[in-house]
Formats: C-alpha cells, structure tokens, sequence
C-alpha cells in the first residue's frame, strides 16, 4: 500500500485505504494474500453503498403507479423485510409460483409499480456507474435486514419440495461440449479450479458456507453480485447457454441449495475475491 | 450525482475512529474496454476531514486506489456528538461533502 | 470422419450432427427418476437463451451425458460403466499420419488456455484446454487446479513408449473410454480441439524434454 497513496497529512498515523485492483482470476498470485486482502475488506464492505441506495430505493414510491415496496410481500406480510430472505425462495399464491428474492422483487415492481417486466429487468446485472442495477441494490438492502437469522426455506410445502427436487436433478445434469455439471467442479472436498477453492455443494456444510455469504461484494469486480448472477456465471463456465434470469431453472437451483443451507445463520452479504 | 459516503466515526479512548466508504469508479486510465479503447482515468484525487473547522486529514490519492475506497484512520480528540465533515474531488472536479456525528 | 460432422454456422456456433454423439445403446435399467429427469430437462430448455456460440443444442445430452446424470451421486452399476466406455472407445480417432507427438512448447501454451467455447469467448480464436485448470503438470506452473491426478512426470513415469504416446493421445482424445463418467471433458470426441492441437498437448506429457518429465 505505500506509494499508492501520495501523500497524507493526518492527525495520526493509522491511515488505512485498500489499493489496488485485483487482478483476475488466473492472475492472483496466492490464496493467502485474497484472504488476507477479504480480511481487512470485511471491516468496510462496499456492499453497504449497495444497501444503503436500495435501502432509499425500498422507502421510496416508485415507478408509473408511484408505488413503494411497502405493499410488496416477500413472504412474512406486505412491506416486511426483516428475515425474510432467510425464508426465500418460497411458493406465492398470488403469482402462483415459487419464486426467489430477485424474481419477487420483479414481480412487485410489474404488478404493484407498473413496470413493464422488460423495464423492471433491463439492468439485472450492473456494470460501473454508467450502468448500475436497481436489482442487485434492493438485494443487497433485503439480504443485509436477515444477518444472523438462520435459513428456513419452507421444504414442506409441496412446490418448494417440487422446485428442490428438480434444482438437485439440474445440479446433476452434465451437457454442454465438456460435459460439465455443476457436480464437476462443485462436488468433491478440497478440489480446487487453478487457485481457487472449491466448495463442495453437495455437503450441507459447503451449501450452508456459500449460500449464506451471497450477495456479496466481488472485489476484482467492484460490484454487488447477487445470487442469480452467481448461477448465471457459473453456467457460462459450464458451456451453457445464457441463464434467463428468474427462470425456474435458476429458482430451481437457488431452492435447492437455500434449501440444502437451513439451519445455517445468514451472514450476507458478504465480500468476496 | 455521486452516492452518499457511508461513514462511521467512534470515540475509542482518546481518539476517534473513523472509517469510510466512498462510491467511486477509480478507474486507472490504463484499462481497456471490450473494443479495445482506453477507458479515460478517472479517480479520487484529494480527501479532506473536517473536525471543529480544523482539517484533521488531508490525502492525495492516485489513480491505484481501488473501486469504490474504504479508508479508515483515527484522530486524537473528537467528542460524542461532534460532527465530523468529509469532501472528496476527483479528477474530473465533480466532488462530494457528508457530515457524519461522533458516536 | 468426425470432423464431417460439423457444420459451422455463420455466427460460429457449432453444430454437431447427432451422429457424432450418437445414440449409441438403448438403456433398459432406467433409474426410478426417469420422469424427473425428463421435467428437469423441459425446464431447462425454457430457462436458457442463446448466447452467442452457446446455442440451445449445448443442452442435448448425447447417451453418455444422460446415464452419468442420471447416476450421478450414486455408484455407476459396472455394466453401464463398460457400456459407455465402450462406446466412448469407439469414438477415438487416430490422425491419419499416424504422427501422435508434436510441440510441447506449444503444448504448455494450449494447456495454460482457458478459453474457449464460453459464450464470453471469440469463437474464430482458436481454444485452449485448461488443463492446469484441473491437474499440475509442470513444476513451474503453481497455479494449478486438482480435480484431475497430478500430471507431472507423466511420461518418466510411464516409460517413454509407444504404448504411453497411444494411450495419452486416447486418453485425451475421450477420456470416458477409461473412465465412465470421467470429470475430465473428451477434447477430441467434442471437437474441443483440433488433431494438431492434441498432438501438442501429447508432447507436453511424453517429451522426455517437456518440464512435465524434468
Ligand atoms: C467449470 C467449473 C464450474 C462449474 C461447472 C460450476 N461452477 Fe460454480 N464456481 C466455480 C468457481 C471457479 C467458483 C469460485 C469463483 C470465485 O471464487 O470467484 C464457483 C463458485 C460457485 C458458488 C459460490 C461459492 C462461494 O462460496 O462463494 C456457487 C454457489 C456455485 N459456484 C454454484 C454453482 C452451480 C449451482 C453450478 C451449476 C449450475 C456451478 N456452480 C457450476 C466453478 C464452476
Ligand atoms: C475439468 C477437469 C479436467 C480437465 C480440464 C482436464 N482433465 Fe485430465 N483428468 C481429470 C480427471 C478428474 C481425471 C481422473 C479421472 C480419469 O482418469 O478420467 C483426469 C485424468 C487424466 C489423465 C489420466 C491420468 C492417468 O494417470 O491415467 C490424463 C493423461 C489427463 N487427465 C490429461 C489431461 C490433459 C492433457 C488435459 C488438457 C488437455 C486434461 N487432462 C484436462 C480432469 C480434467
């Protein structure tokens, strides 16, 4: 860090300011150092620029009908916020679907806000100032109000049970010119793709330690990510075709792997390499 | 245009600590875009705290700053209820000042 | 042979006739789950869009894709295992020259690539195979992956032989000819690379001068 900066004239001499992008991913030079680097991170996550405009964008009337999220219901009453992320992805009567958190959050903008669905999702994923998501900041604000709650997807209710079972049947499903599968690189302990660790997802311990940290900050990005852009990244890895986002195989697969981390303490959103 | 910084002071002994987000782009001008072109410098270049009329930090940065700064430090005095004020400029004179109070 | 299976369209995606995967056996011993599969497979088809080189066809399971799903998680019955290894075999193909060995300098260049065939990749620039990604193979090399065995001193090994050479260039050629189910992709069978690209990658595993063998 010295040399980066300057010059600084303080009061005192502990200044502390994080530089230096990280690189990408091939590039790292070791796993300590992105460890050390999320350790002095996690003190002053940027995630919460993310929750504090979404936090503004939740109280705020909204869209056509100049409506708040206040009459959106994520599954504990309309407006509710607090926990319930921990109890997401769940079956909603009145949209008669299961459905996570991003693809609740469009259905409220659609239906309460008057959102066209292609405005409600043109920025799903931002890109820099020039390009931010609205999405990924009330992500960020819901998820940040269940810190500490434990997870408990609703797996007894028979379409949340239905959704688990075919999230754990495309969690498994190998396609694409190398044959990949999310099993292939998340299903074993202690393997690792160049540097990076690899969480075994088929073990609740691995599904309770990764899902419980998204949305997180990603540093070598400088954006809040959320879950759907988890699934949808990884898929690109995989070879596949574009994820639609909140489609049901993308609901599908969250559901499996909320479901997989009940029990588990939310600790989101976190900050990741 | 700028977000709101997010900032945190405490009273810890006989000092306060203060730590800060900023929302920033803090792009290098040595990054390319996907057709190649380079994506112009633009970054944070001086920040200032303010406590009681007395400037208690002054900081040039460079361009090697990563997105979106975290900065912390710490400041002999300071007084629960004291507010403290915070600018940045940037390379492009487009600034931002918040105020946050000493808890 | 296997090359005439593929049509390159103008965008630059890639279609593989269904000959090239095949349908290769009939499987009676359909697990219990079989319908599940078959919903989880209509969702999948409505979930996704095409993406540049990754067109929808990338979620067609050819046979051997389809039993190692549906087993996936659980011990693969040793009659499925020899039937799809042997019908992975029977996909490998010699070059016509015969040569098997190229440049492993140029070897190490393909096996440090990670790019490729992602919608994110440029599809006229040719691909890489990653395979560091998944297994050490030279010493100098740290950044390395380990789903796959360590490849160094592959060839020291193995003794420098005929036999080593033919079974590297099988082995990356389709690796589930080996191995049922096999993590590692079959880079030859689904055109991943070219026959010049995996006789470069042969030399980086059996050059007695490739620093895999020093
Ligand atoms: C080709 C390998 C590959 C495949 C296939 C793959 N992933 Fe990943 N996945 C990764 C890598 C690499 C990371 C870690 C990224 C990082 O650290 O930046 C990751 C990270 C994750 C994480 C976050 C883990 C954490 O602790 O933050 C989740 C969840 C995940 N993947 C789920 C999936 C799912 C679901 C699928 C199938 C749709 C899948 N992955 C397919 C390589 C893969
Ligand atoms: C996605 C991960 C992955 C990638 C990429 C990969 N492999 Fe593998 N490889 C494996 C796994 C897993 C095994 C062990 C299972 C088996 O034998 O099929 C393996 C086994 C092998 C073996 C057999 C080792 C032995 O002692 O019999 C060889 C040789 C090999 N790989 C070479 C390569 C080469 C060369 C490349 C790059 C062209 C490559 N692999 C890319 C996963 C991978």
């Amino acid at each position: 860090m010295p040399g980066m900066i300057r010059r600084i004239v303080a009061a005192s001499a502990v200044v502390c300011v994080f530089a230096g992008v990280v690189a990408d991913v091939f590039a790292q030079s070791t796993a300590d150092e992105i460890a050390k680097y999320r350790d002095a991170l996690q003190d002053g996550n940027p995630a919460e620029l993310w929750e504090a405009r979404g936090e503004e964008m939740w109280k705020t009337p909204r869209g056509p009908k100049h409506v708040a999220f206040a009459s959106c219901d994520l599954g504990q009453g309309a407006g509710v916020v607090k926990g319930a992320y921990a109890q997401l992805p769940r079956y909603f009567a009145d949209a008669g679907r299961v459905m996570d958190l991003e693809t609740r959050l469009v259905w409220c903008m659609v239906n309460q806000q008057g959102y066209t669905h292609a405005d409600a999702t043109k920025t799903v994923f931002g890109n820099g100032s020039a390009k931010r998501s609205d999405l990924e900041a009330l992500a960020a604000y819901v998820t940040s109000r269940s810190q500490g709650v434990k997870m408990n997807v609703p797996l007894d209710e028979p379409h949340v049970h239905d959704m688990y079972a075919l999230g754990e049947k495309m969690f498994y499903y190998r396609g694409g010119t190398h044959d990949f599968a999310c099993a292939t690189c998340h299903g074993d302990d202690g393997k690792r793709i160049r540097l990076q660790d690899l969480p075994n997802l088929t073990k609740v311990e691995g599904a309770q330690k990764a899902y419980t940290t998204w949305p997180a900050y990603r540093v070598s990005q400088g954006e809040l990510r959320t879950f759907q852009w988890r699934l949808n990244d990884c898929f690109r890895q995989q070879r596949f075709p574009e994820l639609v986002f909140g489609s049901d195989a993308s609901i599908a697969l969250t559901a499996y792997l909320a479901g997989r981390a009940n029990g588990a303490e939310y600790r989101g959103p976190a900050i990741k390499r | 245009m700028a977000d709101p910084m997010k900032i945190r002071a405490n009273v810890v002994g006989d000092s306060t600590e203060v730590k800060v987000l900023m929302s920033h782009e803090m792009e290098t001008g040595q990054r390319k875009d996907a057709q190649g072109k380079v994506i112009p410098a633009w970054f944070i270049q001086n920040v200032r705290v303010v406590h009681n009329d007395k400037v208690v930090l002054a900081a040039q940065w460079g361009p090697s700053v990563a997105k979106n700064p975290f900065l912390s430090f710490k400041f002999k005095g300071g007084a629960k209820g004291d507010k403290i004020r915070i600018t940045w400029v940037d390379n492009h004179n487009d600034t931002r000042t918040d105020e946050a109070t000493i808890a | 042979m296997q090359r005439r299976n593929i049509v390159r369209t103008a965008s630059g995606a890639l279609l593989i006739a269904a000959t090239a995967g095949g349908v290769l056996y009939g499987c009676a011993s359909a697990p219990a789950d079989r319908a599940d599969g078959q919903r989880a497979e209509a969702m999948l088809k409505s979930s996704f869009k095409a993406h540049g080189q990754a067109t929808l066809d990338r979620l067609d399971q050819d046979e051997t894709q389809r039993l190692c799903s549906e087993y996936a998680g659980r011990a693969l019955p040793q009659p499925v295992a020899e039937r799809i290894e042997k019908a992975n075999l029977a996909t490998i193909r010699f070059p016509a020259d015969g040569k098997l060995v190229g440049d492993w300098k140029s070897g190490e260049k393909i096996a440090q690539s990670g790019r490729g065939f992602q919608y994110s990749d440029d599809p006229t620039k040719p691909a890489g195979a990653n395979c560091y990604a998944c297994h050490q193979l030279s010493p100098q090399e740290l950044s390395y992956g380990t789903i796959g065995p360590s490849l160094y001193q592959f060839g020291k090994r193995r003794g420098f032989t005929d036999e080593t050479r033919r079974y590297a260039w099988q082995k990356i050629y389709n690796a589930q000819a080996f191995n049922a189910c096999s993590n590692m992709p079959r880079f030859g069978h689904r055109h991943i690379l070219t026959d010049a690209q995996i006789r470069d990658v042969v030399a980086l595993l059996v050059d007695p001068a490739s620093p895999v063998n020093r």
